[in-house]
């Protein structure tokens, strides 16, 4: 047998936390152990370098000059689309559009393709574990047109399928599902729920807040009609986002935001508007930041996705270990697939006050209901205990948890 | 009695206690055994307007004002807000209108736990800190138009 190159398929993740210059900083005198990284990302190097180059060597406005700066600017802002593009492997650069992140992703659809579509007596269906930002705009949307919003059910972290498959029907006119949840960690069967939606007639946004940084992005396998993800949950940095909508969608609703930019001619009487993506970028843009994803993205390319998935899954399987074994520790959320998210809480004891001890060891966990209120109410709890885990954390963070909650629930029972 | 102790002087207090601990851990085990000692709310007080708003853990507080004092009651689900209540309690209650809406309430610096001030906690004590003054701000209103009646 020819022996596997075992190496290659490893993260090296000593070297990677080199990269990350915040983990080299100390919390109440101890080292900091970042396990918020459902929230967003630590930085490495590459990303810090590129925001400093940027405004060092070539800060202009883009797709206006015609001297040297803006053109550089411009090339490396378009690069940066093109980046993107093929991060979630959209068919063109038309398709992907630069927003501050998710939120503004999903409003963007909600208040123009929804302002379009959407009539009284319409449906749309999101989930019972969607974070807050994919609710509210359809809850807004549906106010403002009469229609009704309808939520599929969850049972311990997996939707039901089956009565997803009920909701559907031809007053369907929008589902829009969250691909990772950010609360539990549980990846939805988001193929299947586009399959399902479109035989309904329906079209379909996918929130990839929290699946772009761990699973492989593919918008054309998946259908999707609509995505939308965050740079700051990438390694990159906030403030900047895609959204990516199939073409002839995108062409055929109203613009979002008025201004410079997504315009082709402007009189005082009329305005003709510019041809994608730019039609959906008023103004001028997050030049800085929307550069720097394009770091963001290769670095995480250049490392690997499927080392690092491999990474973040021993360290949940490793996690999910030793938590269980804490007496009165319930893990919130038992999907068979699931990214890196440790979601859980103690019996008789508040998360918060976990959050406050742990933070006091220098261990940065979230604590509370994650945005997903609903979800919450599911369960009862007021929220959880989470530990999200990244391609910099180790087994040794793991156990200073560990240590840290028996710790806290010593000194809190 | 504490009730004959001046606000400064029930913040100073506090500080000397305080100033015994060297290390968070010590300081978060006094406040945890001080949020425990605080007596339980009655359920019947545990309503959604005695909530106070801005809290990641739930807070109710309750206000009574007796002979041209004010005292508090509050409760809340977690144990280290418990605790932090419990001494802006033993700091406010029973103290004139007047004197609380004055409160500097600087011993919360003093001690170390102005993070819990901060937005990001959002474990409400600065939320906790302006119900307090303002039911002292309340009843001090009432009682002057009652006086101009």
């Amino acid at each position: 047998m020819i022996p596997t190159n075992t190496i290659s398929k490893e993260l090296d993740v000593y070297a990677i936390r080199q990269q990350f210059p915040a983990l080299n900083r100390k919390v109440k005198g101890h080292p900091l152990v970042y396990f918020d990284n459902a929230a967003t990302t630590q930085k490495p190097q590459v990303v810090i370098d590129a925001l400093v180059d940027y405004y060092t060597n070539f800060n202009a406005n883009v797709h206006r000059g015609i001297h040297t700066l803006a053109e550089e600017a411009t090339a490396a802002f378009e690069a940066s689309r093109d980046a993107a593009k093929q991060f979630i492997n959209a068919a063109s650069r038309e398709e992907v559009i630069f927003t501050r992140g998710t939120t503004e992703g999903i409003n963007l659809v909600a208040y123009t393709w929804g302002r379009k579509n959407i009539q009284r007596g319409d449906e749309i269906i999101i989930s019972e574990m969607e974070h807050h930002s994919n609710i509210v705009p359809w809850q807004i949307l549906c106010e403002e047109k009469g229609a009704i919003l309808k939520a599929v059910p969850q049972q311990d972290g997996v939707l039901l399928m089956d009565e997803y498959k009920k909701l559907l029907s031809p007053k369907t006119k929008l589902v829009s599902i969250v691909h990772v949840s950010n609360a539990l960690g549980a990846i939805n069967p988001v193929e299947q729920i586009v399959e399902l939606a479109h035989q309904a007639g329906a079209v379909v946004m996918i929130d990839g807040a929290q699946s772009s940084v761990h699973l492989d992005i593919d918008v054309q396998a998946m259908d999707c009609d609509f995505f939308a993800f965050s740079a700051h949950k990438v390694y990159g940095p906030t403030g900047i986002g895609i959204l990516y909508g199939k073409k002839h969608l995108l062409e055929a609703m109203p613009v979002f935001q008025g201004g410079g930019e997504m315009i082709k001619e402007v009189t005082i009487e009329k305005t003709t508007f510019n041809d994608l993506p730019y039609k959906y970028e008023a103004g001028t843009p997050n030049i800085a930041d929307a550069v720097v994803l394009k770091a963001a993205l290769d670095f995480v390319t250049e490392t690997g996705k499927e080392k690092i998935r491999n990474h973040e899954v021993e360290l949940l399987d490793y996690a999910t270990e030793q938590l269980v074994q804490i007496p009165g520790l319930r893990i919130i959320g038992s999907a068979a697939q699931k990214v890196s998210v440790a979601s859980f809480v103690i019996d008789k004891i508040h998360p918060q006050d976990i959050g406050i001890l742990l933070d006091n060891r220098g261990i940065a966990v979230r604590t509370g209901h994650h945005c997903a209120q609903p979800l919450m109410q599911c369960y009862g709890i007021p929220g959880t205990v989470r530990a999200s885990f990244a391609m910099y954390n180790t087994k040794e963070e793991i156990d200073q948890l560990i240590t840290g909650l028996q710790k806290a629930i010593k000194m809190l029972l | 009695m504490s009730e004959h102790k001046s606000i400064p002087d029930i913040e100073n207090e506090i500080v000397e206690e305080f100033s015994l601990f060297d290390s968070w851990d010590d300081k978060y085990e006094y406040i945890i055994d001080m949020g425990k000692k605080l007596p339980v709310l009655d359920d019947k007080y545990k309503l959604d307007e005695n909530k106070v708003r801005g809290c990641q853990s739930t807070v109710w507080l309750v206000s009574d004002y007796k002979d041209g004092k004010v005292y508090f009651k509050a409760d809340s689900d977690a144990v280290i807000v418990k605790g932090l209540i419990s001494m802006l309690i033993r700091v406010l209650s029973g103290h004139t209108p007047d004197e609380i809406i004055q409160a500097g309430l600087g011993f919360i610096q003093k001690i170390g736990m102005t993070t819990h001030l901060a937005q990001t906690r959002s474990n409400g004590l600065l939320a906790m800190v302006k119900q307090m003054k303002n039911f002292a701000l309340a009843y001090k209103l009432r009682t002057a138009a009652g006086e101009t009646k």
